[in-house]
C-alpha cells in the first residue's frame, strides 16, 4: 500500500459545496455567497472553471429568455412550450420557477459584460426565435466564471469528484464529497453541510458516428461524463425521465447547431431530390402519437422522426437549403459566426471539404443519443419544487433538494426541466443555492458527521485502477492488451457498443425492445464487474476511469427506465419496437427510479404529472 | 480538429495545460513543450488555441472526415475585447470575421459579498439576488397559485 501512503489527504470543510463549476455551478456559487454572507462556499471542478462545462467554447445565443420587460413572453408560455416539446411530460412547477427568474439572470450577464445583440429598430435584445436571443458569447464562460470566483470562498480546479459522502447517523443525508487532484494525485475530502451537484450530463454513453479522432466531436462536450447522474444515483437519490435521451439533427460531422439557421436565417430542409418531406410522414406519425403531431411548434423528436423515416426510405441525404439566405452578406456573417462562437469544429469541417453554404446546401445528420437535462430533454434527479405553489407530491423539503437530505442540484442534474439551456441552468443554480443556504441556516447544531472509515474505504476504491496497472503491467511485455485489466478506453468502447446495439443507438436506428434491453442489462452487469479491473497508467487515466464509472452507472439507469416505460413516447429520440405507440392512458406520468447501492437493485415507480391548467 | 502544437513556437508555459477542459494538453517530458495526448477526446473547443501566448497551437480537422489543407485560426485579444477568425478553405478561399467578446473591463464584476446584505424577510421570499429590480418589470416576481396545477392530460 506504499502507493497510497505517499498521497496527501486534504480536508476541506465548508457550509456549501458546489460540485461542478459550469453554468449551474457558477450560478450556485454566486447565489450562495449573496444569501450566505458568512458561510464558507466551496466550488470544486474537474477542469478549470475559466473554461469548463458545456459552455467552455462559448455560445452564440441564449436560448431561454422571457423578455417580460417588453411583454414578449410570460413564464406560463415557456412552460407550455417545454411541455409541448417533451410530448406532455415536464415538471411544470420547476420549469415555471426557472422561467420567472431567468430574465434577472440574463440582465446581470449583460451588466457583467456579456455582449448581447440589440435589434437596431426596437432597441430590444435581438431575437433569434421566440425564446432565443443572440449574443457574442465567445467569453460567456470566462465572464460567468469571474462572477463565481468573486463569490466563492475557495475554488478547487482539477479535482475529479468521484463519490458523495453520507452522514454517519442518517444514511439518507449527504455530508460532502471525495475526489482526487488530477495533477498532484492528492486525495480530497470535502465535508459540507449541504452539497449542490452541478456536474455535467452524459456524452459518450452511446457509440458516436465518428469513432476515430472524430469521436471527440460529439454534440455534447466529451467531458460531460454523467457525473450529474452517477453522484446522486450512488447516494440513493431518486431519478426521473432517464429514458428521455435526446438525438440532435445537426450539420453533418461537425454537429454545428441549426437553431439560428432555422429561426433567424430562415433556411429550411429538403431531401436529396429537392423535396419537402416532413408533410409526407404526417399520417404515419399521427398514427403513432395522435394529436401531438398537430402542436406548434412541432415537437423536436417528431421532426427527427420525419427525418429518420425519409432517410430510411432512401431519400437522403437531407440538406439545409442555405444558398438563398447566404446571398445576404449579413446572414452569411451570422451563419459563420454562429459556428465560430460555439461549434468551431463545424467551420473546420466546411473549410476542409470546401463547403461554402453560399454555393452548396450542406448535409444534415442525426446524432447519437445523449442523456442530459437542460436542452430539449429532461433526464435527471427528482427534486422538490418551489414552496409557494408546487403540488404536495412535488414538495418534501427545500427547493431543488433531491430525495436525499441536504443534497441539491441544478442544470443537467435536475430532471423534468427541459429547455433551461445556459441561462436557465445558471438560474437553477441560483434557486438551489438560496434553498441550500436556508437549509444550512436551519440546521443549527445538527451537523452531519463523516467517519474516517467511510473516506478511507473510498480512498482505496478511488486509487485502485493505479494499483491494478502497477501490478498487472508486469505480466505482459508491452502494449495495451492484458488478461488482468482493461484500460478506460476499452471499457468506454464496450459501453458505447452495447448501448448502441441494445439500448437504441444509431446502428439500431434508435430502436430497442424488451429482449434487447434484457440482454443489454446483462452485458452492462458484466461491464460493471469488470470496472473493478480497470487500470490507469497515470492520473489522467485515473480521471478517465472514474468518468467511465459514472457513465456506466448512468447508462444502467437509462436502460432500466427504458425498460420500465412500455410505450414509445418520443419517436425520433428512441423507439420501443414492442410498444410502438404513445400511450397516454398508462404513461402520461414520470418514471422514477431509486438505486440501492448495496444490492445493486433498481426500484421503479410512476409519479404524476401536474399541468398548469388555463 | 484535434489540436496540435508547433515545436518552434511553444515555450512550454503550460497555459493550455491549465485551461483544457478535457485534460488532454500535457507537457512532453523530453521536449518540455505541450502536446495533445488524446486527440479523440478533443472537442475542438479552441480553449487552448485562444489561451496560447505564442500562438503555437492550431487544429487539423478530425482525420476521419476532414480532408487536409484547411485552417481555422483564432486570435483572442482581451485588451481589445475582440476575437478574430481567419478561415482558409482547402481550395484556398479565405473568410475573416471579428466579434466582440466583452463590454466591460476584465475583473470588474463586483462580488455579491460587497452588496448590501439581504433582509431576513428576503431570505424567506421567493426572490433571488437583485430581484425584483433586475427583472425590469413593475409587477414584481410572478408566481402561480397552487390550484393552477392539476393532474390530467392536456
Amino acid at each position: 500500500m506504499g502507493l497510497f501512503n505517499r498521497r496527501k489527504t486534504v480536508f476541506v470543510d465548508s457550509d456549501i459545496l458546489v460540485v461542478g463549476g459550469g453554468m449551474a455551478g457558477c450560478g450556485a456559487t454566486y447565489e450562495s455567497r449573496y444569501w450566505g454572507r458568512d458561510l464558507k462556499v466551496v466550488c470544486v471542478e474537474k477542469a478549470n472553471i475559466e473554461r469548463s462545462g458545456a459552455v467552455a467554447q462559448g455560445l452564440y445565443a441564449i436560448n431561454c429568455y422571457m423578455g417580460m420587460q417588453w411583454d414578449e413572453n410570460q413564464p406560463e408560455d415557456h412552460v407550455r412550450y417545454a411541455r409541448n416539446d417533451l410530448m406532455g411530460l415536464v415538471r411544470e412547477d420547476l420549469g415555471y420557477d426557472i422561467a420567472r427568474h431567468v430574465d434577472s439572470t440574463v440582465h446581470k450577464f449583460e451588466e457583467w459584460g456579456l455582449p448581447i445583440m440589440r435589434d437596431p429598430e426596437t432597441g430590444r435584445y435581438q431575437r433569434e426565435g421566440k425564446w432565443q436571443i443572440m449574443i457574442h458569447g465567445e467569453s460567456y464562460k470566462p465572464i460567468v466564471a469571474e462572477a463565481a470566483r468573486k463569490a466563492a470562498t475557495e475554488i478547487y480546479n482539477r479535482i475529479m469528484v468521484t463519490h458523495l459522502l453520507m452522514d454517519e447517523g442518517n444514511s439518507n443525508r449527504v455530508a460532502g464529497a471525495v475526489g482526487f487532484n488530477v495533477r498532484t494525485g492528492d486525495f480530497h475530502v470535502f465535508r459540507a453541510k449541504a452539497v449542490i451537484v452541478c456536474a455535467g450530463g452524459a456524452s459518450h454513453i452511446y457509440k458516436p458516428r465518428a469513432v476515430g479522432e472524430g469521436m471527440g466531436r460529439t454534440w455534447y462536450a466529451p467531458w460531460s461524463s454523467a457525473s450529474a447522474y452517477a453522484l446522486p444515483i450512488l447516494a440513493g437519490a431518486k431519478m426521473t425521465q432517464m429514458e428521455n435521451r435526446i438525438v440532435l439533427t445537426r450539420f453533418k460531422d461537425g454537429y454545428g447547431p441549426v437553431g439560428a439557421y432555422f429561426l433567424h436565417l430562415k433556411t429550411y430542409t429538403e431531401n436529396a431530390y429537392g423535396q419537402e418531406y416532413e408533410s409526407r410522414w404526417y399520417d404515419h406519425t399521427k398514427a403513432l402519437v395522435g394529436d401531438y403531431i398537430d402542436r406548434h411548434p412541432v415537437p423536436t423528436c417528431l421532426r427527427n422522426h420525419a427525418f429518420l423515416e425519409e432517410v430510411k426510405a432512401g431519400n437522403g441525404p437531407i440538406r439545409m437549403v442555405t444558398k438563398e439566405a447566404f446571398q445576404d452578406p449579413h446572414k452569411e456573417t451570422v451563419g459563420w459566426e454562429n459556428f465560430l462562437g460555439m461549434t468551431i469544429g463545424q467551420a473546420v469541417v466546411w473549410a476542409s471539404q470546401n463547403i461554402d453554404p453560399k454555393h452548396i446546401n450542406p448535409e444534415l445528420t442525426t446524432s447519437e443519443p445523449y442523456v442530459m437535462g437542460s436542452h430539449a430533454t429532461c433526464s435527471g434527479a427528482w427534486a422538490s419544487g418551489p414552496s409557494d405553489y408546487a403540488p404536495d407530491e412535488y414538495q418534501w423539503g427545500y427547493n431543488r433538494m433531491m430525495t436525499v437530505d441536504g443534497l441539491f442540484g441544478a442544470g443537467d442534474t435536475i430532471g423534468g426541466t427541459a429547455h433551461k439551456f445556459s441561462s436557465g441552468s445558471f438560474t437553477e443554480g441560483r434557486i438551489a443555492a438560496k434553498a441550500a443556504v436556508n437549509y444550512v441556516m436551519d440546521l443549527r447544531n445538527e451537523q452531519p458527521r463523516v467517519s474516517e472509515r467511510q473516506y478511507d474505504e473510498l480512498r482505496k476504491v478511488i486509487y485502485q485502477p493505479l494499483e491494478n496497472y502497477r501490478v498487472g503491467r508486469n505480466e505482459i511485455v508491452a502494449g495495451t492488451v492484458s488478461p488482468s485489466y482493461i484500460l478506460p478506453i476499452n471499457g468506454l468502447q464496450r459501453l458505447e457498443k452495447l448501448m448502441d446495439e441494445y439500448v437504441g443507438g444509431i446502428s439500431a436506428h434508435y430502436t430497442t425492445n424488451e429482449p434487447l434491453l434484457t440482454r443489454g442489462l446483462e452485458l452492462l452487469g458484466m461491464l460493471k464487474e469488470d470496472l473493478e479491473h480497470l487500470a490507469a497508467e497515470d492520473l489522467h487515466q485515473l480521471q478517465r476511469a472514474w468518468e467511465l464509472h459514472h457513465r456506466v452507472l448512468a447508462s444502467e439507469s437509462v436502460a432500466q427506465h427504458t425498460m420500465f416505460r412500455t410505450e414509445t413516447r418520443w419517436p425520433g429520440y428512441y423507439y420501443r419496437a414492442d410498444h410502438p405507440r404513445l400511450d397516454d392512458t398508462d404513461w402520461h406520468c414520470f418514471t422514477v427510479s431509486r438505486y440501492d447501492r448495496n444490492s445493486g437493485e433498481w426500484e421503479m415507480e410512476k409519479a404524476p404529472v401536474y399541468h398548469i391548467v388555463d | 480538429m484535434p489540436t496540435f502544437v508547433y515545436m518552434t513556437r511553444c515555450d512550454g508555459c503550460g497555459h493550455c495545460v491549465d485551461v483544457c477542459p478535457s485534460d488532454i494538453m500535457h507537457i512532453d517530458k523530453t521536449y518540455r513543450r505541450a502536446y495533445n495526448i488524446e486527440p479523440n477526446m478533443c472537442w475542438e473547443c479552441y480553449s487552448c488555441v485562444k489561451a496560447c501566448p505564442q500562438n503555437a497551437i492550431d487544429a487539423r480537422g478530425y482525420a476521419d472526415f476532414a480532408p487536409l489543407g484547411h485552417s481555422v485560426r483564432a486570435l483572442r485579444e482581451e485588451a481589445k475585447g475582440t476575437i478574430s477568425w481567419r478561415i482558409e478553405f482547402r481550395d484556398g478561399r479565405v473568410k475573416n470575421f471579428v466579434s466582440p467578446i466583452r463590454t466591460t473591463p476584465w475583473g470588474s464584476i463586483p462580488s455579491p459579498a460587497d452588496l448590501p446584505p439581504p433582509s431576513g424577510d428576503a431570505m424567506q421570499s421567493q426572490e433571488l439576488a437583485h430581484e425584483p429590480d433586475a427583472l425590469n418589470i413593475a409587477s414584481g416576481l410572478p408566481a402561480l397559485a397552487p390550484d393552477q396545477l392539476k393532474q390530467g392530460v392536456v
